[in-house]
């Protein structure tokens, strides 16, 4: 099967009801995988055991991130190819990566108490991260406001795109504006700084993570098929009774 | 070239007759500002401190209130229709449209902060570079506050909406504006204010681009 044959929303069904399955069963076993190889990855000398809430809080940064990456590719589709597959893609991925954020958020504050000894700081990466957050949170609004879902899908790819520019601009300028939070450590130059023990069990749950963001991902984009197919049911009812 | 003049003469036009609203916008400014020293108390030292910041995020509340209006009127009387038939660019129109809201919005409040900054007990220095931050930072603005008055163009409530999409995409002009606006903190005038000017560009390429694409968008 072509991936062009995919655009066409009953053949994606299909896809999506029989990779859903597969997709979640190789989640489940990545998870198993790597929150046991988290718990068995040495304490940090400084640390103790709260360095166990990075294995959570790293991969769900990145998939916050990545959400708004399957957007924006979603946006062009929309925009570009006038498909209504991009539109459930983009309003899809919306809440996902949303909820990725704030698990971000959370986390990293959870760990923030015992380290810093502060729940919030004004940091640099904890305040992009936020600007992220309601981003998010205002694109899930304008979805939620415009009644027609394909006028919807374009304003929101419009605001989606405007994000993905503006996004860059945020994050250097509110580093420069301040910050406490730790530099780049596992992707830099010259090598990442973390110690092998924990960064191998740090890749397994980010790979987790994203396996777990895109089963999500389709089985939300499944529902949103399903959800337009009973409103345009809903609607023929509606004008047929009248 | 005249279509785009006539726009910039009847939008400034609209703003400043009755059912218009520029003063407004000064007048909310100066009602925000003599808000502050209630909350924080009338200490001079303390207002001297936070002045500039306090300006600039009145500043940004009082350009957006226009905003919501700029293109639903046009929707409603008809006359966004006649716009995107007629010849001239769209992206054009928009940025006139973005200037004449400026001139009307924004320029005014440049003109107002001085005297207001007088009530936060800021010197002359500080009024000075006060000015110069709001001049060349406000314009971004409003060119970043058009995307969202475009794609809030149909909505029957879309004043809120706006506000909820367009504050956070102004956060690096809010940063750099204060930041170059404070004269007592540790950074130089020039970095900040530099980069200042390299926003309200960028801004007014991306923003009525970006504004006339969603229009197209939404009035099909």
């Amino acid at each position: 099967m072509a991936i062009a044959d995919l655009a066409n929303p009953t053949r994606f069904l299909k896809f999506a009801d029989r990779t859903i399955p597969w997709l979640g069963g190789l989640t489940v076993i990545v998870f198993a995988y790597g929150i046991d190889q988290a718990m068995l990855a040495p304490d940090d000398y400084q640390q103790g055991a709260t360095v166990k809430i990075m294995f959570l809080h790293v991969p769900s940064a990145w998939l916050g991130m990545l959400g708004w990456g399957v957007m924006s590719v979603a946006a062009l589709g929309t925009l570009v190819w006038r498909h209504p597959l991009a539109d459930v893609a983009a309003k899809a991925a919306a809440p996902i990566g949303a909820a990725f954020t704030l698990l971000c958020l959370v986390t990293g504050s959870l760990w923030g108490r015992p380290e810093w000894g502060t729940y919030w700081v004004w940091d640099a990466r904890l305040t992009s991260e936020l600007v992220l957050l309601l981003l998010y949170l205002g694109v899930i609004a304008l979805w939620r406001t415009v009644e027609d879902p394909s006028r919807a899908a374009r304003a929101a790819a419009i605001l989606t795109l405007v994000g993905a520019i503006d996004l860059p601009i945020i994050k250097f300028s509110v580093d420069w504006w301040n910050t406490l939070h730790q530099g780049a450590s596992v992707f830099r130059i010259g090598g990442s700084t973390i110690n092998s023990s924990i960064l191998i069990p740090l890749f397994i749950m980010a790979a987790a993570f994203t396996l777990l963001f895109f089963t999500l991902h389709l089985a939300a984009m499944r529902n949103e098929i399903l959800r337009r197919r009973v409103r345009t049911l809903r609607l023929m009812q509606a004008s047929a009774v009248s | 070239m005249t279509a785009l003049t006539a726009i910039l003469i009847r939008d400034m036009r609209i703003a400043v007759r009755v059912g218009g609203g520029a003063l407004i916008g000064v007048l909310f400014f100066l009602v925000v500002v003599t808000l502050i020293p209630f909350a924080v108390g009338p200490n001079l030292p303390l207002l001297k401190q936070i002045g500039p910041a306090i300006l600039w995020l009145a500043a940004l509340l009082a350009s957006l209130l226009a905003l919501d209006r700029l293109f639903a009127a046009d929707h409603e009387d008809g006359s966004l229709d006649l716009i995107l038939t007629g010849r001239a660019p769209l992206e054009f129109v928009v940025a006139t449209k973005g200037l004449a809201h400026w001139l009307t919005t924004g320029l005014p409040l440049v003109i107002a902060a001085p005297l207001i900054g007088l009530l936060l007990n800021l010197d002359a220095p500080a009024e000075i570079t006060l000015v110069l931050t709001l001049l060349v930072g406000t314009p971004a603005l409003t060119f970043i506050g058009l995307i969202g008055a475009a794609i809030a163009v149909t909505l029957r409530r879309g004043g809120l909406l706006l506000a909820v999409i367009v504050l956070p995409l102004t956060v690096p002009v809010l940063i750099f504006g204060v930041a170059a606006a404070n004269t007592v903190g540790p950074v130089p005038f020039g970095t900040p204010f530099t980069i200042l000017c390299a926003l309200t560009l960028a801004s007014l390429v991306v923003g009525p681009f970006a504004a006339a694409a969603a229009l197209r968008q939404e009035m099909e």
